[in-house]
């Protein structure tokens, strides 16, 4: 059920999308309307869930690190492990973001005869860096559509790309690594019977829906074709605000493009939102300074004191007459 | 109420500008599609002015034609297309395509520069060495 559902809701939408754009002909509603909407509920919901998320009060850092903090200057501090400074922790996040460092020390516990074994496990890293850095060369690769003219680092991408140069038009290699990526990342799911039990269908979701990305895309390209001429004509009518669909793009398209407009709509709501919270986790952004900086617990309420002082200036008169001492007159 | 605020809302920005870089982007600077010229003396003295399969087929198939052209030369040996139509072209980039859109910058590199697409083919034919 946990893997059924999603496969046929994802089945659903590219049949919604054949129908509603193929058969029907509602282009202005799948070309037009239904992309900016989710567009906005992209940039909107993302911004919405950030601020919600600050709104949380981080009371004092959290060092879960696995390195020397900062001490005595002869002790050799781990600054990308246990950083102090900012620039120290842009480094930290820098590499989480880029190369997904926590996920590099992943680790498997496994039984072997009466003990239990610890071993390092790189494939989820593997994996799942080869899945975003494909994906995010795909996102910029699209750029290609959506301005004019191209600039040069989208043209570079797309040499580098194709510079296997096979076939015409040429293979990109990262459709090969994308799919390849996530039916790891699915096969994982399925296959380890731990990650199995933990799974739910909120993360076989989004896995179909980028497969079903990926494959309308494939097609597109080097099977049933398109017109890209018309396809750069219509995405640039989008981004000029001056919407115009093109009658004669294959169905294909509008599947490929509902797709990506419920991915995009879907995105705020759901897991992946890491892509956002990951700015946001407190044990990577902060640095460990508890023992430079006073912290000070934001949620603290006002705490009324009477010091000694303050008691001795209420009182002295009354204090004088018992004799008792004073210790300023 | 927001923590640490100032940072977040810098982040907000920061990505509010990228993901909406195309439309800003575009602000006064998409040019028009470029003119794609079928001016050319060949095509001017054809009775009816059409490619070798219709255009439609053309504009989203023709790599994949270019594509089995060369294997049909190259590896087969065949040296004649022919046609849905029925026509008979002589199998070549350079002598076929090229002697109708004998203006190349205006027609396939124009498209091209539009689409972004960058073709190696131009290394060799269209003027090179495979001629
Ligand atoms: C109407 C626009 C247009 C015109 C005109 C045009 N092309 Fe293309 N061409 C394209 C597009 C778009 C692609 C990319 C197709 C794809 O990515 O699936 C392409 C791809 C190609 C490719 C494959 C390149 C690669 O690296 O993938 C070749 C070869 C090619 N065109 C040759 C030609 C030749 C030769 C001409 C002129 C006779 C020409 N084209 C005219 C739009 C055009
Ligand atoms: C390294 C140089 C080189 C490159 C790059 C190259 N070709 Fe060729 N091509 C040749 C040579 C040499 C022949 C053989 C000519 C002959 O046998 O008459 C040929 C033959 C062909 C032919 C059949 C004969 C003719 O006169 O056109 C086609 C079609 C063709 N190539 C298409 C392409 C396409 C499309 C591309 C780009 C995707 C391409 N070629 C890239 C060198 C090249
Ligand atoms: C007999 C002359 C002739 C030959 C040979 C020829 N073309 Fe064409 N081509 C034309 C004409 C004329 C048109 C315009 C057809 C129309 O608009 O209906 C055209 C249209 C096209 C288009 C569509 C342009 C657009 O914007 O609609 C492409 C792409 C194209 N040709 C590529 C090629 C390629 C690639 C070859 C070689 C495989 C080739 N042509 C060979 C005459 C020719």
């Amino acid at each position: 059920m946990k893997i059924w559902a999603p496969l046929l809701a994802v089945l659903a939408l590219v049949i919604i999308a054949w129908l509603g754009a193929g058969v029907f002909e509602w282009t202005s509603l799948f070309g037009i309307i239904i992309p900016y909407t989710a567009f906005a509920i992209l940039v909107l919901g993302f911004i919405y869930r950030v601020i919600k998320w600050a709104q949380s009060p981080v009371p004092f850092r959290i060092p879960t690190t696995c390195g020397q903090q900062e001490s005595l200057p002869w002790i050799k501090q781990d600054k990308i492990e246990n950083p102090s400074k900012t620039w120290e922790v842009v480094g930290r996040m820098a590499l989480e973001i880029l190369f997904f460092r926590s996920l590099f020390r992943n680790t498997q516990t496994e039984k072997r005869e009466d003990k239990l074994g610890f071993g390092s496990s790189k494939w989820l890293w593997l994996g799942s860096l080869v899945f975003h850095w494909s994906m995010l060369i795909i996102v910029l690769r699209h750029l290609r559509y959506f301005l004019y003219p191209v600039p040069a680092f989208v043209q570079g991408l797309e040499k580098l790309d194709g510079f296997l140069q096979v076939g015409v038009p040429v293979l990109y290699l990262t459709d090969v690594f994308v799919v390849l990526g996530i039916t790891y990342l699915f096969l994982r799911r399925v296959v380890i019977p731990q990650v199995k039990y933990i799974s739910l269908a909120a993360d076989y979701f989004p896995l179909f829906l980028l497969l079903g990305i990926a494959t309308s895309g494939i097609l597109m390209r080097y099977g049933l074709k398109v017109d890209i001429a018309s396809v750069k004509d219509f995405a640039m009518s989008l981004v000029t605000f001056k919407p115009q669909v093109i009658p004669e793009i294959g169905t294909i398209f509008y599947v490929h493009l509902f797709l990506v407009s419920s991915l995009v709509a879907y995105f705020p709501w759901s897991k992946l939102m890491h892509a956002g919270g990951i700015f946001m986790s407190p044990t990577r952004n902060l640095a460990n300074n508890s023992r430079a900086v006073r912290h000070i617990n934001p949620w603290n309420y006002e705490v009324k004191t009477h010091t000694y002082e303050e008691y001795e200036d209420e009182f002295r008169e009354k204090m004088r007459k018992v004799g008792l001492p004073l210790e300023r007159e | 109420m927001m923590y640490n605020g100032g940072k977040i809302i810098t982040g907000l920005i920061i990505f509010a500008l990228i993901i909406t870089a195309p439309f800003w982007l575009n602000i006064g600077q998409a040019d028009e599609p470029p003119e794609i010229s079928l001016d050319t003396p060949v095509i001017n003295q054809l009775s009816e002015k059409e490619c070798i399969e219709s255009a439609e087929f053309m504009r989203s198939q023709h790599p994949q034609l270019l594509n089995d052209w060369r294997d049909q030369v190259v590896r087969e040996g065949k040296t004649v297309y022919t046609s849905s139509s029925g026509k008979e072209y002589q199998i070549s980039l350079d002598n076929t395509c090229l002697q109708c859109h004998s203006n190349r910058s205006e027609f396939c590199d124009a498209c091209h520069a539009y689409t972004s697409v960058d073709p190696y083919c131009w290394d060799c034919h269209g003027g090179g060495i495979a001629k």
